[in-house]
């Protein structure tokens, strides 16, 4: 029981009168590195936002650590997709990453001091300490990322949500990113990723659940992740180059 | 005071709250919001008269802020029923308006409720009417009321700055951490009904609109900073009534009309000398390399 961070049973959510999940049923395991994989369309962002109550649940049941999530928010860092903020807001890579330290800040209370230096030390990890006081409109699309990263791991959570957090950014972000994620997963937390590259699962995730509106294929990714399941997920949509298997073959979306 | 002196205080009170509060309207993207709100705080100003039978300030304060909920819980439903934003915007505030047009016309008529002046506003009356208030004495109602709204609006922006932060720049990471999301919208929301109901005497339903949305979009262009961009807002809102009322007793005109004309201005300059984000300043400074 302790061993599940993450419990879903029977989950289906809807768009209007679409459905775009159905029986959708897995269970993550401590200091695990999952990556989410399937086409565009199949409902991963929308598997992320229902588990976290940001979009409504047809049916279903989700449980954190053994409780619903609304009992265990502080344990749980959640990563947005880059494009769903406005980075021509008015403040700085500093200001955003202290914003992850909000929930721990509480109510009618300013950040302090100390709260910023935590904030900074983050951005340090993510080697952005220079660019600290910058406007965020005036960063890339993988510095930004990095703000994003350093923003989810202020709050210290134990599991992490992240969304496509390695599309569009430069391979030394990328790289960046997943030495954080591998060193998350040393110190025993569990990390969720929604991912798009399937040239790279393999080598950056332990366990992989590939997602077409409902849960195709999912367990270790040596075990599930081959050619036959991913085809089958994938409905012939799909681009793939197996590095290891040398298999190449590519279908157009 | 002199006469002119009250104008200018309440013309000054109109920008002040309106400007900060338009910060938020601003980064939120519900600029026009602001214009739907302007027009169903009307419906919101009758029914409390009708309810009452007198046009006191906390009436008129109270239907406003019930108004400006209202549309905005009847826009984000229609919007779940299927219809685009934008139209069920339109739907839903033209038919509140109506429905406040109406029955003006019909039960309230001969009260000193008019479309005219809800549409228009006539700052030039507000020294007429007054009220004594203990410790400062006989001042414009008008002025109290709007002196009121903006002690509430920055009692809130202060008070849950870091919230509107975070609400405004990234509502789903503030979702995550627990904070009322949809709570906050509809706190905002009431928090402009207030500033429209106490900006109406002064500048009327549409004209508010430039006052609220105006300054904070030419505040916007000189600051990357939120703290920073709210005090200039304020102080654009403040200089637009100053000016307003300075052009309109040169050329012998409708004060609101040159306020709005005076945020106009101020949005141009902004526009065209703003160092970060102005039109000079895009030229002057070389492309950043990202």
């Amino acid at each position: 029981m302790e061993n599940k961070v993450v419990q879903v049973r029977d989950l289906a959510a809807a768009y209007r009168k679409n459905t775009v999940l159905h029986d959708v049923t897995f269970e993550v395991e401590k200091g695990t590195l999952t990556g989410i994989v399937g086409p565009n369309g199949a409902g991963k962002s929308t598997l992320l936002n229902t588990i976290l109550d940001l979009h409504p649940r047809l049916s279903g049941d989700v449980k954190f650590f053994g409780k619903p999530f609304k009992n265990v928010k502080k344990k749980i860092g959640y990563v947005p997709q880059r494009g769903s903020v406005d980075w021509d807001f008015p403040t700085t890579a500093i200001d955003v990453v202290t914003m992850g330290l909000y929930g721990q800040i509480g109510r009618l209370r300013r950040p302090r001091r100390h709260h910023r230096e935590k904030a900074y030390e983050a951005l340090r990890k993510m080697g952005m300490e220079f660019y600290a006081d910058r406007q965020i409109s005036q960063l890339s699309g993988g510095q930004r990322q990095r703000v994003f990263l350093a923003r989810a791991l202020v709050q210290d959570a134990d599991l992490y949500i992240m969304d496509e957090p390695l599309a569009g950014v430069d391979a030394q972000t990328e790289q960046a990113i997943m030495a954080i994620l591998k060193e998350l997963k040393k110190r025993g937390k569990t990390v969720m990723v929604v991912h798009h590259d399937l040239q790279t699962v393999e080598e950056y995730f332990d366990s992989v659940l590939l997602l077409n509106r409902k849960v195709m294929h999912y367990g270790k990714t040596k075990e599930v992740f081959n050619r036959e399941n991913i085809a089958q997920t994938y409905g012939g949509n799909m681009r793939w180059f197996g590095k290891e298997h040398r298999d190449e073959f590519t279908v157009h979306e | 005071m002199t006469y002119a002196g009250w104008i200018i205080l309440t013309a000054s009170l109109v920008g002040l709250t309106c400007g900060l509060i338009g910060v938020f309207l601003i980064l939120r993207k519900m600029a026009m919001m602001a214009d739907a709100i302007s027009h169903t705080v009307l419906l919101g100003i009758v029914v409390a008269f009708l309810i009452t039978r007198e046009l006191h300030g906390s009436h008129m304060l109270i239907g406003a802020v019930l108004a400006g909920i209202l549309t905005a819980f009847l826009i984000q439903w229609l919007h779940s029923l299927g219809v685009e934003h934008h139209a069920s915007m339109g739907i839903v505030f033209t038919t509140l308006f109506a429905i406040g047009v109406i029955l003006i016309a019909t039960s309230v008529g001969n009260a000193h409720l008019d479309i005219q002046h809800a549409l228009m506003g006539e700052i030039t009356f507000i020294p007429w009417n007054t009220i004594t208030l203990p410790l400062i004495g006989q001042i414009p109602e008008a002025t109290a009321l709007l002196g009121l709204a903006f002690v509430i609006v920055l009692f809130f922006i202060i008070a849950f700055y870091k919230e509107w932060k975070i609400t405004s720049f990234d509502p789903k990471l503030a979702a995550s951490l627990g904070i009322p999301v949809v709570a906050m919208h509809y706190l905002f929301m009431s928090l402009v009904s207030v500033t429209t109901v106490a900006s109406f005497d002064a500048v009327g339903a549409i004209m508010v609109v430039a006052m609220l949305i105006t300054p904070a979009a030419a505040a916007y262009l000189w600051t990357d900073k939120l703290s920073g961009m709210l005090v200039l807002s304020g102080s654009f809102g403040v200089i637009a009534a100053v000016t307003g009322y300075y052009i309109a007793a040169w050329i012998d005109t409708s004060i609101s009309g040159s306020m709005a004309f005076a945020t106009g201005l101020i949005f141009l300059v902004s526009f065209i000398c703003a160092p970060k984000h102005g039109m000079v300043g895009r030229l002057i400074r070389p492309a950043e390399v990202v």
